[in-house]
């Protein structure tokens, strides 16, 4: 036994030496999306170029209009992200950050980048990369599963309103869904600025994309750094579908969801028990 | 030329001599002493729970106040993380999990100091959902809700830092994560009382940190199985 340790620690010896020089930088300045492959320092041009003005020369999310922001610019240095594949406290996949950066943030000053390449856009998200040290030291998450969504039914829509009671999505979102619950107004985001809940009444697209799938992952994985939690732990998969059913009857579209609450409500409305606090509320 | 020969020579003497040294934790030397402050603590703002009335039908006997200054008899300062910041061995953290529980929408304790990697098991014990959301920089921030009945949330923290915590549902709820790289640490009592135990002997810092009144440390030097006072006095702001 004894001969083979100095051999080992050789052996490990070149392996630390080939990691530290060379091997894991690399990983951290690439970045992939499907078939494509961005690199950071093309996409140092295109940040200095489009990006540089709000989330700042060191991605701290201090350019110089940032001042006049609101919601302010991201700042890369934390590794923080709202929209994720990826369980809560992990990082996003690249796949996320370029998904993000192309939809651009609806009620923010982040427009969808959809005028830029692929090429250009998967370059960026490459640099983005390189702001934080969590990216040389973690890896991505590994994304929820989302299986097939069954087909809307007004018993799932019904099961969906239970969960809304139970889970007390209520108590930010509003009984409505208005975002006007009771602890709207003291809500505040990672960096201590206030932040509204989503308000459903306006029947627009989510921070987060827009399909029924978008909804299911925003609050199965939360919003990191914001104070919607992640429910990926008290939700099973057949609940997070039923409360996506749900959730589309409180917008104002014209959704299948909706039709078939309208159709159920004209004859069951007084069934209804009011969403709030137990034995109150509106 | 140099540098990776060092590097292969460091790993070489990594590999065959590492074993992790461990002061055995009821023998050794004691560091404690009393958590005082002066001049004037900011007075601490009644809770108003009437929003949650699960959570305050557990308080009508006695009021709720914010905990970030809880102040005892003798200006004694509770909730005062005292530990070794420099002069201790590495050693592996305590397998036993730190218990941080949510009730009556109130953290208890309001300071849980643990271990890096130790396990920490966050309880809701009250008729409300919580979210628990560690506001961590160098750790990894997450956000999870934790429903009424809902199984403990198991975690741990692998790098040492203040984590503040809060609950985005129940905005008066604040707590604190502290993550230590060394497992001789000790919380102030409601006397302002500490105790560091199991120390080997040698020279330490010994740091004391408010999450108000910021930190003071001092060095102590300890010997064989004696107990050595430190107090530290905070000066107390009102901001």
């Amino acid at each position: 036994m004894r001969p083979k340790t100095p051999v080992v620690a050789w052996v490990s010896g070149v392996v630390v030496l080939l990691w530290a020089v060379g091997a894991r930088p690399c990983v951290a300045q690439e970045s992939h999306i499907g078939t494509l492959t961005g690199h950071a320092a093309a996409g140092k041009k295109v940040y200095r170029r489009y990006c540089v003005l709000c989330h700042g020369a060191d991605g701290d999310g201090t350019g110089e209009n940032a001042m006049w922001i609101d919601p302010k610019p991201r700042d890369f240095t934390l590794a923080v992200f709202k929209c994720r594949s990826t369980p809560s406290g992990t990082l996003p996949t690249d796949q996320d950050l370029f998904e993000a950066m192309s939809r651009g943030f609806l009620t923010t000053n982040m427009p969808p980048w959809l005028p830029l390449t692929r090429q250009n856009r998967a370059d960026a998200v490459a640099y983005i990369k390189t702001f934080s040290p969590k990216w040389r030291t973690l890896k991505a998450g590994t994304p929820i599963t989302i299986p097939p969504e069954p087909a809307a039914a007004i018993e799932s829509i019904l099961r969906g309103r239970g969960l809304f009671q139970k889970m007390e999505c209520w108590k930010c979102h509003g009984p409505l869904g208005h975002g006007d619950g009771q602890s709207a107004k003291t809500l505040t985001d990672n960096k201590d600025n206030p932040i509204p809940p989503y308000n459903f009444s306006t029947g627009s697209r989510f921070k987060c994309g827009e399909t029924n799938r978008d909804l299911y992952r925003i609050f199965m994985t939360g919003l990191d750094g914001t104070p919607m939690p992640s429910f990926g732990d008290d939700l099973k998969p057949g609940d997070a579908w039923d409360l996506v059913h749900f959730l589309r009857t409180l917008q104002p579209l014209d959704t299948p969801e909706a039709a078939l609450w309208r159709a159920w409500l004209a004859s069951h409305a007084s069934d209804l028990k009011p969403i709030g606090p137990p034995g109150g509320g509106r | 030329m140099r540098a990776p020969y060092v590097a292969v020579v460091v790993t070489l003497a990594l590999g065959t001599s590492a074993t992790p040294l461990r002061p055995a934790p009821s023998a050794g030397a004691t560091i404690s002493g009393k958590i005082t402050y002066t001049g004037v603590p900011p007075k601490m703002k009644p809770i108003d729970m009437a929003k949650e009335p699960s959570c305050a039908a557990q308080h009508t006997a006695a009021p709720v106040t914010t905990e970030n200054v809880v102040t005892g008899l003798g200006n004694a300062l509770r909730y005062v993380v005292v530990y070794v910041s420099s002069g201790d061995q590495p050693a592996p953290p305590p397998a036993e999990a730190v218990r941080y529980d949510q009730k009556g929408c109130q953290y208890i304790p309001h300071v849980a100091v643990l271990d890096v990697n130790q396990p920490l098991d966050i309880y809701n014990d009250d008729q409300t959902s919580h979210n628990i959301h560690p506001l961590a920089k160098q750790n990894p921030e997450w956000n999870k809700s934790q429903p009424i009945g809902a199984p403990p949330i198991h975690t741990k923290f692998e790098k040492p830092e203040f984590i503040p915590v809060k609950c985005n549902v129940h905005p008066w709820m604040h707590g604190w994560f502290v993550v230590l790289p060394t497992t001789h640490h000790a919380l102030s009592g409601p006397d302002g009382e500490f105790s560091i135990t199991g120390l080997a002997p040698g020279k330490y810092t010994v740091t004391a940190w408010h999450e108000q009144f910021s930190s003071l440390s001092e060095d102590v030097s300890v010997s064989g199985s004696e107990t050595k006072t430190v107090n530290f006095t905070f000066k107390a702001t009102l901001y």
